[in-house]
């Protein structure tokens, strides 16, 4: 498997981060040969075998549906990049 | 003082030889005279670290002391500490002071009373092999400052071995305790997985990421998990067990032991200095009582390609947060908002984590995620079934830790692919979920080489005692760098 120039550019759209031309070279051929190694596991039969997405095959805790934290607005926006009156300013999505 | 072991540190704080203000003056002394060559450290604050060992001498003469309260440690800049810089190694996070404290560090200062030292430098997202993917700069291995320390704990590993700090914690996705501590000469360990929280630890892979210490001998170490280890409800994976003393069975004989080796971790890839010690090691094993058998793990081989699947996947997911709206960095300018993450994210992330973000995006994206990623995951199966019959004929599995002593800076800094072979011996033990263990073990040309352990589920407490003994027997972890006296 290779990966085209094209197919990087609508990667890195996806994953939204901006890539220039000469960017996307290079990382064409980075990941491509990252491909090179993980492509080894495509020669394995692993037909019945159960995916394995934790150590320990335990299941999600839930707890109960109560308030357990304190209000930490202030702090917490305190590290934003940009507030206002408890929002978050981002550029406008709407017009 | 500053190479007395954690327990003669504490002997010393109980008996009032020493405070911890003057302790922690001491230690903080060494890093403004040294860091500066080597870069271990990211974040030191003079006031905060004194505030908190003024503390700790209270709780001494007020005799509510635990055992470690009072002793400096340097903290791996992946743990939010609140009030604290945490930046993860990321231009993304280069000015995020953290707002809330992660379980470890909760659980190390408030309830243990150890003294933050500052915060150590490590590869950036905890995605290397090297500590030279960090925004803050390489970190230089004090054996040889021409060479690397590991990663992605680098500046952990490199702070304890030129005593900078007595410990540091560390975290542990593929092999960054354990490699680190081998190119380092110390002794690290990586727990189970869901042993130590992982709340407030900054996400990479989250089904591999685990925290544990790194220090000059096991029995540190020993003491050290009793402090990190334990149930915690803010983490979704942490594993509700009783605690436990990882330091009880540090001194029972070795008489009967069985050692695994596997075949494959005794084949070619292994620089044949590195593996003589290795095996140097084993055969002092032996003289201990310890038996030897022969093991096998078949789909070693797998373990990088599945992990470079499944590590990139997680950390795709995980690091969509750094979207430039609620913390971190954001483009001074952008005409949209579409716009803005895409140049936050291209300016804030360095290259090897847009890289990982990519695989994983790609690999997770429509059509491509059962070739990929649940191939990745069946695979992790199978690595993990090998381990579970090995352990049905020996009690711990040993091995190199790293195929290499520490390489120079900049030697596999261009070549991926390269650079992700450096963790070939550690990344089936994180796919597993085991607890593995790095132990001085020679040297070869002057740099330190690392013979790795490899425990069964919650075996921490054996492997302790295993690498105890030997280093009762040996006196590898006790050699120092030249220059650090």
């Amino acid at each position: 498997m290779s990966l085209t120039l094209e197919q990087v550019q609508r990667i890195a759209h996806l994953a939204r981060i901006e890539v220039s031309e000469s960017e996307a070279l290079t990382t064409q051929g980075h990941l491509n040969g990252i491909f090179e190694l993980i492509e080894q596991m495509q020669a394995v039969d692993t037909r019945g075998v159960e995916p394995m997405a934790h150590a320990q095959d335990v299941s999600q805790r839930l707890r109960d549906d109560i308030v357990s934290e304190a209000d930490r607005r202030a702090a917490f926006q305190a590290v934003a990049p940009e507030t206002e009156a408890g929002l978050y300013l981002v550029p406008k999505v709407i017009e | 003082m500053i190479h007395a072991s954690l327990k003669q540190l504490s002997q010393a704080l109980a008996a009032k030889q020493i405070s911890s203000v003057e302790l922690s003056t001491l230690f903080l002394d060494r890093i403004e005279r040294l860091n500066p060559q080597i870069n271990a450290l990211v974040t030191v604050d003079r006031e905060r670290t004194l505030n908190a060992a003024r503390a700790a001498d209270a709780r001494i003469a007020a005799g509510t002391a635990g055992p470690l309260t009072g002793i400096p440690i340097a903290q791996k800049d992946i743990f939010c500490a609140e009030g604290w810089r945490t930046t993860c190694g990321s231009k993304m996070l280069a000015n995020f002071v953290s707002p809330y404290d992660a379980t470890v560090i909760r659980k190390m200062e408030a309830e243990a009373g150890l003294v933050s030292l500052g915060k150590t430098n490590m590869d950036e997202f905890a995605m290397g092999s090297s500590n030279e993917t960090s925004f803050f700069g390489p970190v230089r291995n004090p054996w040889d400052n021409a060479r690397v320390p590991g990663g992605s704990s680098g500046g952990s590993a490199a702070a304890v071995a030129a005593r900078l700090a007595p410990a540091a914690t560390g975290t542990d996705t593929g092999g960054s305790i354990r490699q680190p501590a081998a190119l380092c000469n110390l002794t690290g360990l990586k727990p189970t997985y869901g042993v130590v929280s992982r709340y407030g630890m900054i996400a990479f892979a989250s089904s591999l990421d685990q925290a544990g210490p790194m220090a000059a001998s096991a029995e540190d170490c020993a003491l050290l998990l009793n402090t990190m280890a334990g149930f915690d409800e803010r983490d979704s994976t942490s594993l509700d067990r009783p605690q436990e003393d990882y330091a009880r069975d540090l001194d029972k004989p070795l008489a009967g032991l069985r050692i695994g080796l596997p075949k494959e971790f005794f084949g070619e890839g292994c620089d044949a200095e590195v593996m003589a010690a290795v095996r140097a090691a084993i055969a002092e094993y032996e003289k201990l009582g310890a038996q030897i058998v022969d093991v096998s793990l078949p789909n070693s081989h797998l373990s990088v390609p599945a992990y470079y699947v499944i590590a990139p996947a997680e950390a795709s997911s995980n690091l969509s947060r750094f979207d430039g709206v609620r913390y971190g960095y954001r483009a001074p300018e952008y005409d949209s908002l579409d716009d803005m993450y895409m140049k936050s994210r291209a300016q804030g992330f360095g290259a090897e984590v847009k890289r990982r973000i990519l695989i994983g995006t790609y690999v997770l994206s429509h059509g491509y995620y059962d070739a990929y990623y649940l191939q990745a995951q069946r695979i992790r199966r199978l690595i993990a079934n090998d381990f579970v019959e090995a352990f049905k004929s020996c009690d711990v599995i040993m091995g190199p830790t790293s195929p290499s002593t520490a390489f120079k800076l900049g030697e596999k800094a261009a070549d991926p692919v390269q650079m992700y072979l450096s963790d070939i011996y550690t990344i089936a033990v994180n796919l597993a979920g085991l607890p593995g263990m790095s132990v001085p073990c020679g040297f070869v040309g002057g740099l330190p080489v690392g013979l790795q352990l490899v425990g069964n589920y919650f075996a921490e407490a054996q492997l302790l005692n295993v690498a105890h003994r030997y280093q009762q027997a040996t006196d590898w972890h006790q050699r120092r760098p030249a220059g650090i006296e």
